[in-house]
C-alpha cells in the first residue's frame, strides 16, 4: 500500500492510527512519506481535501476501522458534496471475522456508500496495485471525488505473490467525457452571435478542471460577463473588470439581477444548487440555458437547458477561444456596471465592534497576491464570500456540504502542501471549537497556517435565522462558555492578536501578517450582526 | 409513466446494495426488481421498472450510469420490449369452486403444480398485465400466499441486433 502510494506520488498522509491499520502505519516508517497525525479522523478529509484544492495533488487519509471510520464519514461526505479528490484508506478487522460485529467492527463501505465515488473492500492481497492504481484514477478523473480503499488487517500483513504496479487503468465501465461534442459547441457559438446579454455562471466545476485562466481569456475575448456560485469563487479576480460577484440567496443582488436580465445564460461546472438558484425552472423562462458540465447527470437534474454541453470545461474553453463569437455585449456590460454601482450593500455597523465586512476587504488587501483563504461555514463564510478579495489565490470554503470546522484542518492541509504560501483560515467562534483541536497537529508538525476568529458568542447564522423566522426566539444558539482564546493560544505556544473595533485593526493586522509562525487572531463582532 | 431499465452489472457482491440504494437515496420509485446472472458468470443482469416523470425518467438512467459496476444501461418502453414475470399463488379451494379455478387457470394459461385436499398452487409465467388479471380474478377465491418474480424483459428482436 505503502509503495502504490509512493508510485502515485504522495508525499503525506494525514490520518490517526489504530490496530486495525498499524501494518500500514509500520510500513510507512520506512518511506519518504510523511504522516501527520490529526486530532480527530474528520479533520484528516478535511486536511485532505486543502492539500488538493491548493497543490493539485491528491490528498491521502488514513485510519483505523470502526470509529476511527465512522469519524470520517462527515469529511468524505464534504469532499464529495464539492467533488474533491481524495483517497479514504482505513483499516478493517481481519477478514475472516468480517460480519460477525467485532471490535471495532463497521460495515464502511456499506456507510459511504452515497458519499463515495467508489469504494472497495479488498479481499485479497494481490489486488492492491490494481486497486490503488483504480482508486486514484476514479478520484481524480470525470467528476472528480473520493474513493475508499477498506483493508483487513490480515491483508494488510499478507504477502504479495509479486508486486508490479499497473502502468494503466482497464476499467469497462468507466470512461468519463473531456471532449465537448463539436455540434453542441457551434451551437453555443450561433446563439451567442444573436445575443444581446449573455452571462457565464461559474462553479466549483470550473476550478476542479484547473480552466481559470480558459475561462478568464474566454470573457475577456469576448468581452462576456462573468457570475460565480460560492464554490466558484476565485474562478475570476474579484475585482476583475468582467467579473459581477457571487450569486445567490447570500450573493451580491447585482449578480442576482444579471442572472434575471441576460438572455443567454452558460452555467458552467456548476450543479444549480438551491443555494445559488432558489427557482431553477423560473431561471429559464425569459432565456437560452447553455449548460456544461463533465457529469451527464448535473444536465437536466434540476433546470433542462436548452443546450447541454457534456465535458472538461478546460476542454471547452480551448474549443470555444478558437471559435469566433461576432456580438458586441459593451452595452449590456455598461448596464452591469451600473447595477453594481446602484445595488451594493450598505451596511450599518455599531462602532464598538469589528465590522467584518470591513475587516475581510482590509484583510484581503494586505494579503500577498497568491495567499489562500479558507472560510469557514456559519455567518463568517457569508461575509468571507461577500467581502474577501481574491487576487491570485485560492479561495477555499465548503460550499455543498456547509460543514462546521472545515476552515483549521483544510487551511492546515493547505499550508502543508504548499508552504510557501500565505493561509489564512476564518472562522467562528463555534466553527473554531469544531476543530480547535487542530493548534496540537500545527504545533507538532510546524505547519504555520494562521487562524482567525470572528467571535459573536453566537451560533449567528442560526440566531439570524431565528431572529427572522421565530420572531427572536432564540434557542440553543448562545455559545457562552467558549474558552478564552488568548489563553487558548498560549496553550499551544501561537502569538495571539485581538481585534476589538475598527480603530486598532490596520494594526492588529499587519502585525498578524508579519509572523511568520503559526498565530490567532480573535476580533469582536457584534453579537446582533446580520450578513 | 413507466420505463423498464435492463441494466448489466459486474457479478459482485454489494452491486445489487449499491442499485437499491441509488434508488432509495434519490427518491425514485423501483415498482419491480429482478436479478439474475446472464451467459456471462461476472455479468448479472437486472431488470427494473420504474416509474415517474419525464425528467425523473432520465435521471434514474444518468445516475445508473454513473455507478461503477453497471456496465451498460438500457431503457425501452413496455411496448418495445417482450416481459414476463413468473407468480406462483396458493389459494384454498373447495369442491364448489375447484372447477371455476380450473376453469380461470386453463383460460389464463395457468398451470395446477401442486395440491393437497384444500390447496393448490398455481403457476403462471406471462406477462405483468395478465399476471395482475389473474390474481383480480383470484381475489374472490381464498388466496393464501403468492411470491412473484418481478419482470423480466428483453428489447424486442430486430435484424440490426
Amino acid at each position: 500500500m505503502v509503495k502504490c502510494l509512493e508510485l502515485e506520488g504522495v508525499t503525506s498522509v494525514f490520518g490517526y492510527p489504530g490496530v486495525a491499520i498499524c501494518p500500514f502505519y509500520n510500513s510507512i516508517l520506512n518511506s519518504d512519506i510523511e504522516s501527520v497525525l490529526v486530532r480527530t479522523e474528520q479533520n484528516a478529509a478535511h486536511a485532505a481535501s486543502g492539500v488538493y484544492r491548493v497543490s493539485g495533488k491528491v490528498g491521502v487519509c488514513a485510519v483505523t476501522s470502526g470509529p476511527g471510520a465512522t469519524n470520517l464519514i462527515t469529511g468524505i461526505a464534504t469532499a464529495f458534496a464539492d467533488s474533491i479528490p481524495m483517497i479514504c484508506i482505513t483499516g478493517q478487522v481481519d477478514s475472516e471475522l468480517l460480519g460477525s460485529d467485532v471490535f471495532q467492527e463497521a460495515d464502511i463501505t456499506g456507510a459511504v456508500e452515497s458519499f463515495v465515488k467508489y469504494s472497495y473492500l479488498v479481499r485479497d492481497v494481490d489486488d492492491i496495485p490494481r486497486i490503488f492504481k483504480e482508486a486514484f484514477h476514479i478520484a481524480t478523473t470525470g467528476r472528480k471525488g473520493p474513493v475508499l480503499i477498506d483493508v483487513p488487517i490480515d491483508v494488510q500483513n499478507a504477502t504479495l505473490s509479486k508486486f508490479k504496479y499497473p502502468e494503466e487503468v482497464k476499467l469497462r465501465t468507466y470512461k468519463p467525457t473531456v471532449k465537448g461534442n463539436m455540434a453542441q459547441i457551434k451551437k453555443v457559438v450561433k446563439e451567442l452571435a444573436d445575443a444581446k446579454r449573455p452571462l457565464i455562471c461559474a462553479g466549483g466545476g470550473v476550478l476542479l478542471a484547473g480552466a481559470r485562466k480558459e475561462l478568464f481569456d474566454f470573457s475577456h475575448k469576448f468581452n462576456i460577463p462573468v457570475v460565480s456560485t460560492m464554490m466558484g469563487i476565485g474562478v475570476m479576480p474579484t475585482e476583475d473588470d468582467m467579473y459581477y460577484g457571487m450569486v445567490g440567496n447570500n450573493g451580491k443582488p447585482y449578480a442576482n439581477k444579471a442572472m434575471n436580465d441576460c438572455d443567454l445564460l452558460i452555467m458552467v461546472g456548476a450543479r444549480v444548487a438551491d443555494r445559488a438558484i432558489s427557482q431553477p425552472d423560473l431561471i429559464i423562462n425569459n432565456k437560452l440555458l447553455v449548460h456544461i458540465d463533465v457529469d451527464p447527470a448535473e444536465i437536466g437534474k434540476n433546470v433542462g437547458p436548452h443546450i447541454p454541453l457534456v465535458g472538461d470545461c478546460k476542454s471547452i474553453f480551448e474549443d470555444l477561444l478558437e471559435q469566433e463569437v461576432t456580438g458586441d455585449f459593451s452595452e449590456w456590460k455598461a448596464t452591469l456596471d451600473e447595477y453594481a454601482k446602484a445595488m451594493e450593500k450598505k451596511r450599518t455597523v455599531s462602532d464598538e465592534f469589528v465590522d467584518p465586512a470591513a475587516f475581510i476587504q482590509m484583510l484581503s488587501r494586505k494579503l500577498p497576491d497568491d495567499a489562500v483563504y479558507v472560510a469557514d461555514v456559519g455567518q463568517n463564510q457569508i461575509w468571507s464570500c461577500g467581502y474577501h478579495i481574491v487576487k491570485q489565490g485560492d479561495f477555499l470554503t465548503s460550499g455543498g456540504m456547509g460543514t462546521m470546522g472545515y476552515s483549521i484542518p483544510a487551511a492546515m492541509g493547505a499550508k502543508y502542501s504548499m508552504p510557501e504560501r500565505e493561509v489564512v483560515a476564518v472562522c467562528g467562534d463555534g466553527s473554531f471549537q469544531m476543530s480547535m483541536m487542530e493548534l496540537a497537529t500545527m504545533r507538532q508538525h510546524g505547519i504555520k497556517s494562521k487562524v482567525i476568529v470572528l467571535r459573536n458568542n453566537f451560533l449567528g447564522m442560526v440566531r439570524q435565522y431565528q431572529h427572522f423566522t421565530y420572531k427572536d426566539n432564540y434557542s440553543v444558539v448562545d455559545l457562552t462558555g467558549s474558552p478564552d482564546l488568548s489563553k487558548i493560544a498560549a496553550a499551544y505556544d501561537m502569538p495571539y492578536f485581538l481585534v476589538k473595533d475598527g480603530k486598532d485593526m490596520e494594526q492588529q493586522i499587519d502585525a498578524f501578517l508579519k509572523e511568520d509562525k503559526a498565530c490567532l487572531m480573535e476580533c469582536l463582532i457584534d453579537p446582533m450582526d446580520l450578513v | 409513466m413507466k420505463k423498464i431499465y435492463s441494466i448489466s452489472v459486474e457479478n459482485r457482491s454489494g452491486v445489487l446494495c449499491k442499485v437499491a440504494g441509488l434508488f432509495s437515496r434519490r427518491c425514485f420509485n423501483i415498482d419491480s426488481l429482478a436479478v439474475g446472472e446472464t451467459d456471462h458468470p461476472d455479468v448479472s443482469c437486472m431488470t427494473i421498472v420504474s416509474s415517474g416523470n419525464q425528467r425523473t425518467l432520465e435521471q434514474i438512467e444518468k445516475q445508473l450510469n454513473k455507478k461503477l459496476d453497471i456496465i451498460k444501461v438500457r431503457t425501452f418502453k413496455e411496448e418495445q420490449s417482450i416481459s414476463r414475470e413468473l407468480m406462483l399463488m396458493k389459494v384454498k379451494y373447495n369442491r364448489t369452486n375447484r372447477k371455476d379455478i380450473m376453469e380461470i387457470c386453463d383460460i389464463l394459461k395457468a398451470e395446477i403444480v401442486d395440491m393437497s385436499k384444500s390447496y393448490m398452487m398455481i403457476q403462471i409465467c406471462d406477462t405483468p398485465e395478465r399476471i395482475k388479471l389473474l390474481i383480480q380474478m383470484m381475489n374472490s377465491i381464498s388466496v393464501v400466499e403468492c411470491a412473484r418474480t418481478g419482470t423480466l424483459a428483453l428489447m424486442k428482436c430486430s435484424e440490426n441486433e
